[in-house]
């Protein structure tokens, strides 16, 4: 290999995802699933792990195979490797993590759909060697990890007072508050609510973009 | 049990796809700009939402749930190929689109004019695949009632995105912070019309009504009842 397995611009491919490349508040891609699993940091973690995973084979995958499918039918022979791969995290969650594997549902399922995996595999992963592709892929899929991540930290702690299932302002059961509760705070029920995720998210793109002015659109 | 008129309408309203669940939020924010551009997507989401859900009602019926395969004979009763079932129903999905997409061109040049080039950006969207998981997950007893959950749900689906893309047309107009142009004030937006479709929770379905009104009857007879005495 001429250049080395972490150079400048290699790490630029899992860098670039986090931030200013971020692939939900830039590039807009796998919203879809995102949202509705966000009320629970960890089953944002299990989410963003499981997503992590999929885009990276699934890059690497289409990458070797990428000069042997034919562009016709390209969208479908992505999809069924996804569809496999999803298959495997499923299943995995299933047998190791059941409570968390039922609260998930369907939304495990609809990664296949995300369209951060497909839009990845399409511009990146089928022009591109494997190991690029698994930084690409690995990098977009922190980056999305991340933001499940921030938003689920927000709507766990505004909304049930806990973080990871911890209580972090006191005890809030009526008759024998302590903490923030004892004085009167209560916790923000509108955070459980799936409408908050959207407006979480959408406060999160205010302040990235007022800090990148190059991100902003007219209208 | 519920009754079929109430799956439709609450996949229409309470369990909305965009404001309930997220789904098919990508195209949502894509292909919302314009309402003509709205309408096209929503109407073919409609079409293949109501073509596919009970495909694979059918697939999952008779091919993949466990005991499912007891139709070919005693030996196969013990199958269970559920773990297959995202697989298929993807592959159901995309190739009903292609062939959806081909009968159209076909048969509807007018219609292909205007759906056309949703068609293949359907395949990925994630109301379709969403539909046919939540379709497995909540186990619909008949056919029928798959097939107005599918119906209900793409419309709930149209209503959205011709309302977002309605109001996004109207605020072009409004002086908005610049940060928060194009993609941030919709995402807000759609949180809010999400809250404004919560309160449609409060709905009571066909059942609920009833033993409402067999209670109130009760409880007034018991009232005359007691006068009388």
């Amino acid at each position: 290999m001429s250049e080395s397995l972490f150079s400048k611009k290699n790490r630029k491919l899992i860098t670039d995802p986090l931030t200013d490349n971020n692939p939900v508040t830039v590039q807009v891609l796998g919203i879809c699933s995102a949202l509705a699993i966000t009320v629970q940091v960890n089953q944002a973690i299990v989410m963003g792990l499981s997503v992590i995973f999929v885009t990276m084979m699934g890059n690497v995958v289409i990458s070797m195979l990428r000069n042997l499918i034919p562009s016709r039918i390209r969208i479908i022979v992505q999809l069924v490797v996804v569809a496999a791969l999803v298959i495997v995290v499923d299943q995995v969650l299933a047998a190791f993590l059941p409570d968390l594997s039922a609260k998930l549902s369907v939304f495990v399922g609809l990664i296949i759909t995300n369209c951060i995996i497909m839009g990845r595999l399409e511009a990146f992963a089928m022009a591109n060697k494997p190991w690029p592709s698994l930084l690409d892929g690995f990098g977009n899929g922190l980056g999305y990890a991340g933001l499940l991540v921030l938003v689920a930290v927000f709507r766990e702690l505004f909304g049930s007072g806990t973080l990871l299932g911890f209580t972090i302002f006191g005890n809030s059961l009526p008759g024998e508050e302590s903490g923030l509760y004892a004085m009167g705070y209560t916790n923000n029920n509108m955070m459980i609510l799936p409408p908050m995720a959207l407006i979480i998210v959408g406060v999160i793109i205010w302040v990235q973009r007022l800090r990148n002015k190059e991100l902003q659109e007219d209208h | 049990m519920e009754s079929t008129l109430d799956i439709f309408v609450k996949s229409i309203f309470s369990e909305n796809m965009i404001f309930a669940y997220f789904l098919g939020m990508c195209s949502y924010l894509a292909v919302s700009k314009t309402v003509k551009t709205a309408v096209g997507l929503g109407a073919a989401v409609i079409f293949v939402l109501t073509v596919t859900v009970p495909v694979n009602y059918l697939l999952e019926n008779y091919l993949l749930k466990a005991g499912a395969l007891s139709w070919l004979g005693e030996e196969y009763a013990d199958y269970d190929l559920s773990f297959l079932s995202f697989i298929m129903f993807i592959a159901v999905v995309a190739s009903i689109v292609q062939l959806v997409e081909m009968l159209v061109e076909k048969f509807a040049p007018a219609l292909y004019g205007a759906l056309g080039i949703f068609l293949p950006l359907i395949a990925v969207n994630c109301s379709i695949l969403g539909g046919a998981l939540f379709m497995q997950e909540r186990q619909y007893s008949t056919l029928l009632d798959a097939t107005a959950f599918a119906f209900g749900s793409g419309i709930g689906w149209f209503i959205a995105i011709v309302a977002i893309a309605a109001i996004r047309e109207k605020i072009r107009y409004s002086h908005i912070p610049a940060p928060l142009r194009g993609l941030g004030i919709t995402f807000i937006l759609t949180g809010l019309m999400g809250i404004a479709f919560m309160s449609f929770m409060g709905i009571k379905y066909g059942k609920e009504v009833k033993k409402e009104k067999a209670q109130t009857v009760q409880t007034s007879q018991l009232t005359t009842a007691k006068t009388q005495e």
